[in-house]
Formats: structure tokens, sequence, C-alpha cells
């Protein structure tokens, strides 16, 4: 398959680099770049005018629900959320059911999502068995199955002995590990931000030292094993500032934030919304302002979507018993594009934490468009407007705070390992 | 963020849901429609028509007495017919969910709904749910809110201090887990009352409260420091002892309201409690059976102020008249 995409504005963040020129695509590889190579006969040609042609996203934190929940999501719904919203390579934490804590778990996981020929899949394997935080998983086997990295999910490791040791393991073999910071303690019981509206609303709090005491001690194990740490949905402003201390002494970590806590406060929370009922919580004004300023200035390395596609029933209930999560596959890149609107970010930098930066953490030659990479792109219309609601969205999980809010930038082709998988002749 | 859903868009009370964002004339007019209603318990028939044929359903999801009895007496005075239910015991046991238990009691042609819950937010999910027409009215959800007692308190406040506007009170104890200081809370800033304090633990006491208009003391006889109303609150069995307080006799040395304590007061101060009450705990009997005690008082007022709210949101607007 020989693709042509031509007059589009042709963004690579690796480089900065965003000038309107053609794409040439062949054999799953990018093969020209302005100028079209000799002999290049193209079977298809995609008409890029006006529209904007980037690297395929790259979401580091993606629930597709499989093996376990099936009842909740389907690799096969899930997978499509991802082409529509332009999602190219994924991966996907271990909390499934059973958890991936087995080869033999990863490998058909690869094996499903492989045959659908679809988004690229990177499983993180379970960092300790069952993940219940006592005994180490068998890493190198996993790695060999398929998985880039190791982590807990949500799930706590209390034990910090067990943690220093699988970081010293994981280090061994230079695995990194991936780490979501929330003391399990102080987090007990709890639904909201520790501040305003939780007093307001009656609401169980989780206070934002819930998030940085786990951070002091993850960060203090990585100084100790130096252990390539990432760090999963920061949620505070003094969260964000221990990543820069410990980011400018030179320990080797990365981090991200997601699209809940990039663009919303406590405050959405409104009259009990249970759509924001998420972890980390959402936190006061303040924190999202220093987070949104740590994306931009590259303190925060990565915008996730932290896709988790829950059953509507499960969100019909009150605010504190509503199961945490949303949905966000399909929202990542136009939310993306709405930061970079409002805070006046140039595309390059902007697009950068969705496509070449989790790239970067996930040590995979994605998230860039030059000649020899991998042909996995995204071709959007940033002028066009569509609207969050059950209907527009693919994903199983109608589950978004974002539901029924107007959103700018529609992906209207979406290439993988140089096939065409996705086009919506309407963006 | 949508808009305050217990008002319709022409600021009739449609449902009960909190006292926050209410505004100041709604409240008075719960209070002088529930002192229309006083005299109907010295009627020799104490009941008046105002809500024949109509259904209203107590659900309490979380056990109550005195809440739920004063319910029942008061749609009982208005004629409407009361099916309580004691939803703990059945349905939520057999794994129906809260909004399928609401369905079908809908589906009975209920016509008002009195609901507790032990999660915040309870009373605005079924209120969101219901048909138009069904009226919501909030015995208490988690540590959320309580507005009907918090309504029969400023019409005790009201009634013995006859204003709001130059009053200091005081709100005393496990104000964190408390959805009955919520919603006073909230009550008195509305109407006015120049001084509200939390009096407690920092334990008790939760984070940011201030921004709701309050003053917070840890000392409880400087808090109480010529008060005209002392509010004590019930300290559940289960916060007694562990993390949050290390035994009820330190808790009753620091917090517990004893005539000495109280003398710090003005003479006339009031004293108030939700109930039921932890003597020995929270309040010496010697206070709860004083002179300035008006904590019965409070029990009978309930149940004018919850016929007030009902007969509002079944759109009787004038005074009982009979």
């Amino acid at each position: 398959m020989k693709i042509q995409i031509s007059h589009g504005r042709v963004i690579n963040p690796a480089t900065g680099d965003d000038a309107v020129q053609d794409v040439f695509i062949a054999a799953g590889k990018i093969v020209g770049l302005g100028l079209q190579p000799a002999g290049f006969t193209p079977n298809r040609i995609i008409d890029a005018r006006h529209k904007i042609v980037m690297p395929g996203l790259v979401d580091l934190a993606a629930r597709l629900r499989e093996p376990g929940y099936e009842y909740l999501a389907k690799l096969e719904s899930e997978m499509f959320a991802a082409t529509v919203g332009g999602v190219t390579s994924l991966s996907c934490p271990p909390d499934t059911d059973p958890p991936l804590d087995e080869p033999g778990l990863v490998e058909m996981l690869k094996h499903r999502a492989k045959g659908r020929n679809q988004t690229n899949v990177y499983p993180l394997g379970a960092l300790t068995q069952q993940l219940q935080g006592t005994r180490l998983t068998e890493m190198g086997e996993l790695r060999e199955a398929g998985c880039v990295a190791f982590s807990q999910a949500n799930a706590p490791l209390m034990d910090t002995q067990v943690l220093s040791r699988a970081l010293d393991y994981a280090a061994t073999f230079g695995f990194a590990v991936w780490l979501q910071p929330l003391d399990p303690h102080l987090a007990r019981g709890g639904v909201a931000h520790d501040g305003e509206v939780a007093t307001r609303l009656g609401l169980p709090p989780i206070p934002a030292c819930a998030e940085t005491i786990a951070l002091s001690t993850i960060l203090h194990l990585v100084r100790h094993t130096q252990a390539h740490v990432h760090l999963c949905r920061l949620s505070s402003a003094a969260g964000l500032e221990l990543v820069r201390a410990a980011k400018q002494e030179g320990l080797p970590v990365t981090c991200d934030i997601s699209i809940n806590q990039l663009h919303l406060t406590e405050h959405d929370i409104g009259f009990f919304n249970p759509h924001c009922h998420l972890i980390p919580p959402l936190r006061s004004l303040r924190d999202r302002d220093a987070l949104r300023a740590g994306l931009a200035e590259g303190i925060v390395d990565a915008l996730v979507s932290d896709h988790s596609p829950v059953n509507a029933e499960t969100k019909q209930v009150p605010f504190e018993a509503a199961e945490p999560g949303a949905t966000g596959l399909e929202l990542l890149l136009p939310l993306a594009l709405q930061w970079a609107r409002e805070s006046g970010i140039a595309l390059p930098q902007a697009l950068s934490r969705i496509t070449a930066d989790p790239a970067r953490i996930l040590g995979i030659p994605a998230g860039q468009i030059t000649l020899g990479s991998p042909a996995d792109v995204c071709i959007f219309n940033p002028a066009q407007e569509w609207v969050v609601t059950p209907q527009s969205l693919k994903s199983q999980g109608k589950n978004t705070p974002f539901l029924n809010l107007p959103l700018q930038g529609k992906v209207s082709h979406t290439i993988v390992g140089g096939f065409l998988i996705y086009e919506d002749a309407r963006a | 963020m949508k808009g305050n859903p217990q008002l319709t868009a022409e600021g009739q009370l449609q449902h009960l849901l909190t006292i926050e964002g209410l505004p100041r004339g709604v409240l008075l007019h719960i209070l002088d429609t529930a002192a229309s209603f006083e005299h109907v318990a010295q009627q020799e028939i104490k009941k008046v028509p105002l809500l024949q044929g109509k259904s209203v359903f107590n659900l309490f999801f979380e056990s109550s007495t005195r809440t739920r009895t004063t319910f029942e007496i008061a749609a009982k005075r208005l004629s409407a017919d009361v099916i309580n239910l004691n939803v703990n015991a059945s349905s939520q046991s057999k794994g129906e969910t809260l909004l399928d238990t609401v369905d079908n009691l809908s589906a009975m042609q209920a016509d008002m709904f009195v609901v507790r819950h032990a999660e915040s937010g309870a009373a605005h999910l079924i209120a969101n749910h219901v048909a138009p027409g069904i009226h919501v009215i909030n015995a208490g959800d988690g540590r959320h809110a309580h507005p009907t007692q918090a309504l029969l308190d400023m019409y005790t406040i009201r009634h013995f201090k006859k204003s709001f506007e130059s009053l200091k009170v005081a709100i005393v104890g496990d104000v964190q887990h408390s959805r009955v200081a919520r919603s006073q809370i909230h009550a008195l800033t509305t109407l006015h009352v120049p001084e509200v304090r939390v009096i407690g633990p920092k334990t008790l006491i939760p984070r940011d409260v201030e921004q709701l208009g309050v003053q917070v003391f840890h000392d409880m006889a400087q808090g109480l420091r010529d008060v005209d109303v002392v509010i004590m609150l019930r300290l559940q069995n289960e916060r007694m002892n562990g993390a949050l307080l290390p035994s009820r006799d330190e808790y009753f040395k620091y917090y517990g309201l004893t005539p000495a304590k109280l003398a710090r007061a003005k003479p006339d101060a009031i004293v108030m409690h939700p109930g039921p009450m932890n003597r020995g705990v929270e309040i010496d009997s010697e206070v709860a059976d004083g002179m300035q005690s008006v904590i019965l008082k409070q029990v009978t007022f309930g149940i004018a102020v919850r016929m007030a709210v009902m007969a509002i949101l079944a759109g009787e607007r004038s005074s009982a008249t009979s």
C-alpha cells in the first residue's frame, strides 16, 4: 500500500518542523517528505488540504478492559475508539482480571490486539503478583512476552521494602517502573480533593499530601536504586514541585498527567457529578494551573487520556459509590489542542506531549514523521467542531466529565504501519 | 455546572435537597409557613387537608427514629397517605439499585419522597432521576446535608431570639462528619447571622470550612464566649475511640458542654442539639435538662417545619386555612 498525503500542514513535534508538504508512505514507512521519491506511484492519495498531518498519538494510559472486564469494554470497541482518536500506539495498565502478571496473559493480549491490525498495543506488566504488593513478577519473562514496563496500576504497594526490591530488580535489567503516587492510608475512603468542595458537599477527602508523601517515598527509592521510574497521573502543584526538584537533581524520572487534571478542578463536581469521581481526584484551580504550566514547560513529559471506560450503571449511584474513571481515547487530541489554544502554546510543542514525548518514555520508534520512521500518522481537521455525546463516542464507555461539551479538532484519517485503518469523510 | 436543581426556572422550590444556594426569602417563607401550622397541633382534630390524596414515601436507607417519625406525623397532619420503607432491610439486600427502587415506588404513584441515605449526594441523584411533579425531600445524605433539621433549628432560634441579625452562634463537635452542621452553617449565613463559630478538635473540623463563612475555634471556652446560641452535635460511637479521638472521656473534658463552659456564653443563651444525645459525651445531663436547653422544643417545632416544607413543595403556598 502506497499512500500520498497531499497539501497537508505537516507537523513533526520531535524536530519542531511545521510546513505544508506532501508525505509519501510505502511498505509501512515514511519514504518521502515534500519530494516524491523516484518511481513512487501511490495507490491512494489523501487530500489533506486545510488539515494537519502529525504522527499518530501515543497514549500512555488506556484501559482496554481485557482480559476479565469485557462487560465494561472490549478490545474491539476500545481499539476502534483509539483509531477514531488518532491514537496509533497505546500502553495499557495491568489491572485486568486476572492482572497481567503472567507471560501467557500478555502474549494472548498482544496476539488478540495484533490480530485487529489497528493501534499498536504495549502492555504494562504487573510489578507484583496479582498486584498484591508482596511478591515480584517474572519481569524478564514478561518483558519477553511483550511488556514495555512494570506497574502497580492503581493498586497500592504499601510495603516499602518490596517497592525498594522491585525497583532494584527492575533496574538490574534496565526495566522502567511506572508508579502512581498515592498514599493508600491517606487516600482511604476518600473521593475528592481535601478542599472547599469536599467540605461543602460532605465528601470524604483525599489530601494532596497523599500524593506528595507517596512521591517522596518513590523519589528516595529512585535515588537509592537508580531505577528508571515513570510517575503516573500527577494531580497537585506540590507533587509537581517534587518532580521538578528530582529532575533538577538528575534522577531518572519522567511523569504524566491526564486530560482530566489538565482541564478540570474540584469545582467541576458541581452538584455531585459522578463523572468527576476520578482517581487521583480533581484538585484546586491552583493545582490545575500549575500542572498546565508544568506540561508546557516539560516538567510533565506527557499528556495521557487515562481512558477508563465504566458501565453507565456504576455512575448512576451517589457520588462516593460511583466507579472512578472516565473514557478519554477520543478526547486526547482535541483536549490537547484546547490546552494549546488557551495557553498560547505552539502546536509542535503541544503535540509533542502526545506523540514524541510519550514515545520516548515507552522507548518505541513512534511519535515522529521523519524519513524512515514507521508510518503511524494522524490527519485531523483543526477547525471542525463536534460535541461529546454518548452517540459521538465510539468507546463502550460513555462516562466523561466532558459530556455535552463542544470540542474543536476531529480526526479524519488514522494510518498505522502504512495502512489506512480509519477514515471519516465528514472531518 | 448545572443550576440549582432544587429550584424551578421561576425560582420556586421543587425539591428540598440542601440549604446551600437557597435564597433568604425561601427560607423565611418556610419558617413563616411553619408558624402558621403551629396551631394545628392545638386543634382537637390535628389535621389540615392540604395533602389529601397524595402519597408520601418515607424512603430510609439508613435507620432513624426521630426524623422519620416527625416526617410521618407532619405528612399525616397534612392528610397525606404515608408509606414507610426501611430499605436497608428489603430491596438493597436483594441487590436492587437505588434508582430501581425509586422507579418502582414512582410506579406506585408516589407524589413525594422523603429520603435518607448514608452517602452524600443520594438525594440529588434521586431528584435528578424522578419524573417532573415528584418532589424529593432530603432527610439526610451522608455528611452532606440535612436541610429540614437546619430549618427547624432556625425556627427554634427565631422563636427564642426573635431575629437573626445580631446573633453569635456556636456549633460544637464533629463538624467533619455532620450533615446537620453543614446545613446549619448555610442556613445561619443565609439568614444574616453575623457570627457563626465552629468549635472542635482539628480531627473533626473539615479543611477550608472558613470558606463557608465561619470562624474556627479549638478552645471551647474561647469559642463560647458571649454566644447567644450553642448548638451541640452528636458524636457517633464509632468515632470515639480511634485515630480521630483518643477516648470519650477526653472528648467530654475538652468539648463536652458542662454548666461551667456554658457560663461563658451569654446568660440567656439557648442550648440546642439535633438528637439523639449522648449524655456525658458531648453534653452534661445538667445542661441537657437545664433551663437553657430547648432541645425538646426543637423536636416539636420539627413537625410544623416539615409540614411547611411538604405543603410548599406540593404547591400550597398560602398559609393553612382550617
